[in-house]
């Protein structure tokens, strides 16, 4: 089923179908709990959107809404749609690990497979979704390049990934997600268990990743948002569902929002 | 760059919420659909050919049902298809897995319930033939040798294996590596040479079979079950617990006895109807030490005593149909033993307070 | 008022220890007393067996364990004593490996069923009447095999029989199908087969839900992440499951007792129908046996009992280091 929508762009005449990620009037629950209310974004190509708001406002249920792994959780329910190009995740004829090739995901905590070496970690998802590759060799190199840790580890592709520190194990899973080749990489809070030093490490292979692909990164520290991203979406819940409240370019959002509740929160006086 | 929010029209404020990724009711009725035509196929092979009985049926089921599932992923690219094989496989095994202890639950309740009547619970086999009908004689005796006998049991283990449990937590003291050893390595004794070690000394000391002698060979497969996980629940108990205990002034046996031992006090317990659903059925050391008898016994050293699992062992041996009736009832008593034993250390293990 | 310069050595460390006053040694005496009567009524036995095992190895040494006969002699002296466990513990070892092979992959298959495949409803009923299943005495899964399952295991025998008879150990001499090592492995498969897949399931829930997750969100099917993670994950945990049901099954005495012709013949042919194993040589034998061969029986009581411990330190080191790790 095509649904296409015109971009806004500027560009005129022909309606085309927008490429990248769009949720729209996404709602979530866990069992009767209302969790998200009434989201629509938009994730362009070769952007990075940070998702801001204090804890417990539905940020991370919202992005496991976009590849699909909020369903894995008993009594999870949602409304609304999800576009990939255009097309409704959700329609029935879908193949669901289908999409999360397309949109990969790294979480809060580095988490390589421990029976796994570096360079069976790299390859796993390959394997994980019978994909035919040509050159293994080439395909963990270029991943590893991209993730920012080819060069600390190429002399040790067989030792395991315990063996790396916190920063190089996260860089480790992103290069893992990487090799399925997504159009979008998700990132729930991929720095809050890393020191700063690795944190800073990984922003910057954000910001190469992001010549090619986009990239949406849920994340409690404002600074590294305003960092990071290019838009950013302001999520609050006061007691009820989480709702979006305000999505714009980042400089916008940070100097001169629309809502004084988003002003009160970059300027920390709440969350 | 375009604007971040899509334009909504007005969306309804509260839509349903919805499931799209279970399984559609059209793709639902498909898989009943393909699981009845594959029973009927079955079925008709069964019968047309010469696989026979439960294991003929399963066998042609699975075949059936397994090219039915690989016909049905063939559009799938392969991960899918595998995933599918596999499922089938692994539900396969499941059933297999599942089916000796279903099957026994069943055979159990229909073929016991049959003789399990009024006389069953009160008479005993003294004057009653195994083959007689099944409204003549009973297993009270039995019963009430097998209570008896785990009575003694528990009566000895418990005490010995909490002290020992409570001797490795709170205590620690010199002997604790070897208090550990022996416990862990004399868990795995069978239950035989339980038996065999009981009758070549008690039972050779005392000259006879007897209910005392049972109880002893069943005290010493007890006793390492209570002492491990007494030790495993009092491990459980926080040291903060006793430093707090003994920060108030309290000694170390007001701290063990007052504080710690009462907070697993749901566990001990647990532990204790655990260790006791264990010997419940164990047949093999009671044939070596308390025989079996047809009459009522309640002297523990007097002599041979009946127990279910001797009465329903002995039973089977006979072999006649009623002989055979009369085992099964026996062993659904025994089952309802067990499931009561479960069933309140269940209870009671979640009323256990941290 | 100066504070005088502090002491240039580093004092003696004072050892700090706790006199306990007369309750706590009274409390602390009938605690070790009771620890104490434990170890010795559990050490007992281990140090009883081999005493009395004892005159049977120095006459017999090795040959106890290798020779095949089992013939209680005349008492005066013509026909001697001669008892050797040989085909009894290969009997133990043939009849419980049968039982498994059978079992392990019916097991972890029905661990991962119960919770990769299962509704969590159904997941709940299982787990309970798995837990309960590992509780039913070996009795009656002796009756059921007896009642119940001798028929079925009669005609795999013999199709068995007709399709691998090549095979050096189906091959039969008697075609007299059931009650044979494969049967009571059958069996014996039964009964263990609850322990270890409660075992193994309890493993395989404890996986870490990321990995799984980091799984499916690679794209990656159920098997996939079954597969990649659970499995490695819970291979030793499985393992020790395993040599629980290992363990059971060597010194089980009733289920083999009712399903198996105990003959003194070493015997690898699994549909043949003789075997036996230590645990039912000795109750079979235990009743009517003289002096000497109640010595024997003990002695036999007490090579099984080094067996099942040997198996049972082996589970319990695979799975302490498994728990460790985590």
């Amino acid at each position: 089923m095509q649904t296409s929508v015109t971009s806004v762009d500027g560009e005129q005449g022909e309606p085309k179908v927008v490429r990248g990620l769009e949720a729209k009037n996404i709602h979530a629950w866990f069992g009767k709990h209302h969790v998200l209310k009434d989201v629509s974004l938009r994730f362009p190509e070769r952007t990075v959107t940070g998702l801001i708001g204090p804890s417990g406002c539905g940020k991370s249920t919202f992005i496991r809404l976009l590849n699909r792994m909020h369903e894995f959780i008993p009594g999870a329910a949602m409304a609304g749609q999800v576009l990939q190009d255009g097309h409704d995740i959700y329609s029935p004829e879908v193949d669901a690990a289908a999409i999360r090739l397309k949109v990969g995901m790294v979480f809060q905590k580095p988490n390589p497979f421990p029976a796994m070496n570096i360079r069976e970690n790299v390859l796993s998802g390959i394997k994980l979704a019978h994909l035919k590759v040509a050159d293994h060799d080439a395909i963990v190199e270029s991943c590893l390049t991209r993730a920012g840790l080819w060069k600390e580890v190429k002399d040790r592709l067989t030792a395991t990934g315990g063996s790396l520190s916190g920063g190089q194990q996260q860089r480790l899973c992103i290069a893992r997600s990487l090799a399925v080749e997504p159009s979008v990489l998700l990132m729930d809070e991929p720095c809050s268990a890393l020191d700063p030093g690795s944190t800073l490490r990984i922003e910057e292979t954000i910001k190469e990743l992001v010549e090619k692909i986009a990239v949406v990164i849920v994340t409690h520290n404002m600074q590294q948002a305003a960092r990071v991203s290019d838009f950013c979406a302001f999520f609050l819940a006061d007691g009820g569902p989480g709702y979006l409240v305000e999505a714009d370019a980042t400089k916008k959002l940070f100097t001169n929002p629309s809502d004084t509740r988003t002003a009160d929160y970059v300027q920390g006086k709440f969350g | 760059m375009s604007t971040m929010i899509v334009p909504t029209e007005k969306a309804n404020v509260a839509p349903e919420p919805t499931t799209p990724w279970r399984p559609t009711r059209k793709s639902k009725s498909i898989s009943s659909i393909v699981f009845l035509i594959s029973v009927v196929l079955s079925a008709a092979i069964v019968l047309l050919t010469g696989l026979a009985g439960i294991d003929g049926f399963g066998l042609a089921f699975f075949a059936v049902f397994m090219a039915a599932t690989i016909g049905r992923s063939f559009r799938l690219n392969q991960k899918n298809r595998k995933d599918a094989f596999v499922g089938v496989l692994i539900a396969s095994a499941a059933v297999l897995a599942f089916f000796p202890w279903m099957s026994i639950f069943a055979s159990v309740i229909l073929k016991g319930v049959r003789g399990l009547q009024p006389n069953f619970l009160v008479e005993n086999m003294q004057f009653t033939t195994p083959d007689d009908e099944l409204n003549m004689g009973g297993a009270a005796h039995a019963i009430i040798g097998s209570m008896l006998m785990v009575s003694i049991a528990a009566a000895i283990t418990l005490p010995l294996g909490i002290l020992s449990g409570v001797y490795l937590t709170e205590i620690r003291g010199r002997l604790t590596f070897l208090v550990r050893f022996v416990v862990q390595s004399m868990s795995g004794v069978p239950s035989i040479v339980a038996g065999l070690f009981i009758y070549t000394t008690f039972v050779n000391y005392t000259d006879a079979f007897s209910g005392m002698a049972g109880a002893l060979a069943l005290a010493v497969l007890m006793l390492p079950t209570v002492a491990r996980t007494a030790e495993e629940v009092l491990k459980l108990v926080p040291d903060d617990l006793r430093s707090a205990s003994y920060a108030l002034g309290a000694r170390q046996w007001r701290t063990s006895l007052m504080v710690v031992l009462p907070t697993v006090r749901s566990g001990l317990m647990t532990a204790a109807i655990l260790g006791v659903a264990r010997v419940i059925g164990e047949t093999a050391p009671l044939l070596l030490t308390s025989l079996s008898n047809n009459s009522f016994v309640f002297n523990p050293l007097g002599g041979p005593i009946g127990s279910l699992p001797t009465y329903v062992f002995g039973l089977l041996q006979i072999g006649t149909e009623n002989s055979i009736n009369r085992a099964w009832t026996g062993s659904l008593v025994l089952m309802i033993v067990v499931l009561i034993l479960f069933t309140t250390a269940r209870y009671i293990g979640g009323k256990d307070k941290r | 008022m100066s504070i005088s310069p502090s002491v240039q050595a580093t004092p003696e460390a004072r050892e700090l220890s706790v006199i306990f006053n007369r309750a706590d040694r009274i409390f602390r005496r009938i605690v070790t007393a009771g620890a104490l009567t434990s170890l010795i009524l559990l050490g007992l036995i281990g140090t009883f067996l081999f005493v009395r095992s004892a005159q049977i190895f120095n006459d017999r040494g090795l040959k106890f364990i290798t020779g095949s006969n089992w013939t209680a002699g005349s008492g005066d002296g013509i026909i001697p004593d001669d008892f050797s466990i040989g085909p009894m513990l290969t009997g133990t070892i043939l009849v419980s490996v049968i039982a498994l092979v059978i079992s392990m992959p019916l097991a972890i298959g029905g661990a991962l069923f119960v919770e990769f495949y299962a509704t969590p409803k159904v997941r709940k009923v299982l787990t309970t009447l798995l837990d309960l299943a590992a509780a039913i005495p070996s009795l009656i899964f002796g009756i059921w095999g007896v009642v119940f399952f001798s028929s079925y295991g009669e005609r795999w025998s013999d199709l068995l029989n007709s399709r691998f008879g090549w095979l050096p150990f189906i091959k039969v001499q008697n075609e007299v199908f059931g009650r044979s090592p494969f049967v009571a492995g059958c069996v014996l498969a039964s009964l263990i087969t609850p322990i270890i897949t409660s075992v193994s399931r309890e493993v395989f829930s404890r996986t870490p839900r990321d990995l799984v997750d980091t799984c499916y969100a690679l794209g990656g099917t159920r098997w996939g992440a079954i597969k990649t993670v659970v499995l490695p994950f819970g291979k030793s945990g499985v393992i020790g499951g395993a040599m629980l049901g290992l363990g059971r099954a060597l010194g089980e005495t009733v289920a083999v007792y009712l399903l198996l012709n105990i003959v003194f013949r070493y015997n690898f042919r699994i549909l043949e129908s003789e075997g036996g194993n230590i645990a039912s040589l000795i109750a079979l034998k235990f009743g009517e046996a003289t002096e000497y061969e109640l010595k024997a029986l003990v002695a036999a009581g007490f090579v099984l009992f080094l067996l099942t411990l040997v198996v049972n330190m082996v589970a319990a080191s695979i799975v302490e280091r498994s728990t460790r790790r985590r």
